[in-house]
């Protein structure tokens, strides 16, 4: 009982960490459904992914497209699911650092594949360089 | 609420601090009056910081793995896509046992949360073992970290994971002996949400690399 009011105590600010649930009877409830949807959406995304490189459904230059797609949806549902992210008030810090991150991943990925693309459109061709040092 | 309307000596820049004492509704959540916030709440926000730093690294390796893989289709490996579907398999189902022992450590019931526990263990060893037959095999092909610019930047992005991966077994295991032994007392619940959060982690940086790295070969 007295775990229970220490958490409770914890709970009275308005912030929440990430990953934390409450404790009741129907909390507990609450969050295995929350994991529960999350696996199934999961294991659908999955799926669909292995799907999407097998099938000669999708036009072919699509297929990279709908991996990008779908493999974003997942984390998201990850995210929301299993790390229970959320939008409200008390998440506002964990949503701000999140969104720095994603920030730092999306600048170092495609600033990378930008200027290497940049710099191998601007070389001499790897042939005609092997042909000028004979 | 005017905000701008007068200079007042308590909150001089209008941050939302002792809003309380100017007789006003407090309008940022949980700042100021309170004190610093709990500690249950800071320990798992700070592990979340560190877990964001850790996919920024993880996006460097993206980043030159995607550089270097532009620049080398021809020389491809052919990975075995059910070997790979496996792998998503035991590592999604891990992350989701994860989970349903963290609700079970909220509710202190030890034979669940130990049991869970194990489960998501042992699934996370079959991954790692799945992960280190396909190294080897790819090794015994030449297709090894010294084998090209591809395979170096391969190994260096799926290893890494990999290594994060026995990191979190050692510490399920020391996670499982530290509940068994101490009980839910509040450390011990504050590290295993951050257990769980790390767990989870993986499994979204295993999203990206099953996506880009293994089934974007595939993509015509």
């Amino acid at each position: 009982m007295s775990q229970r009011e220490n958490s409770n105590e914890g709970e009275r600010e308005g912030d929440v960490g990430p990953g934390l649930e409450l404790e009741g009877r129907e909390d507990t409830a609450r969050g295995l459904r929350s994991y529960l949807t999350g696996f199934a959406l999961a294991v659908g995304l999955t799926a669909a992914s292995f799907w999407a490189v097998r099938t000669h459904a999708i036009y072919g230059p699509g297929v990279s497209i709908a991996l990008i797609t779908l493999a974003i949806a997942q984390m998201g549902i990850h995210l929301v699911f299993f790390l229970h992210i959320t939008t409200g008030p008390d998440n506002t810090n964990n949503v701000l650092a999140l969104m720095f991150g994603v920030l730092i991943v999306f600048l170092v990925v495609f600033g990378s594949l930008w200027i290497m693309t940049n710099l191998n459109h601007n070389m001499i061709p790897m042939k005609m360089l092997m042909d000028m040092q004979r | 609420m005017s905000i701008a309307s007068s200079f007042s000596p308590v909150d001089p820049h209008h941050v939302g601090h002792n809003n309380l004492a100017l007789g006003m509704e407090r309008d940022t959540p949980g700042h100021g009056e309170g004190g610093p916030a709990p500690k249950n709440v800071i320990v798992p926000y700070g592990f979340w910081i560190f877990l964001l730093s850790d996919i920024v690294m993880f996006s460097a390796f993206f980043a030159s793995f995607q550089v270097l893989a532009g620049d080398a289709t021809d020389a491809a490996p052919h990975f075995d896509l059910s070997n790979v579907a496996v792998e998503t398999g035991c590592l999604l189902l891990s992350s989701f046992l994860c989970g349903i022992a963290s609700l079970c450590a909220n509710r202190r019931r030890l034979f669940g949360t130990e049991m869970f526990l194990l489960l998501a263990g042992i699934l996370g060893a079959a991954f790692l073992t799945l992960e280190i037959r396909e190294f080897v095999g790819l090794i015994q092909q030449h297709q090894g970290p010294a084998d090209g610019a591809y395979y170096s930047a391969f190994f260096a992005l799926v290893g890494c994971h990999g290594l994060h991966v026995t990191v979190g077994l050692l510490w399920l295991g020391t996670m499982m002996a530290q509940i068994f032994a101490k009980g839910f007392r509040q450390e011990i619940l504050r590290r295993l949400a951050c257990f769980s959060l790390f767990w989870h982690a993986l499994d979204i940086v295993w999203v990206a690399i099953f996506s880009l790295v293994y089934l974007m070969r595939f993509a015509p």
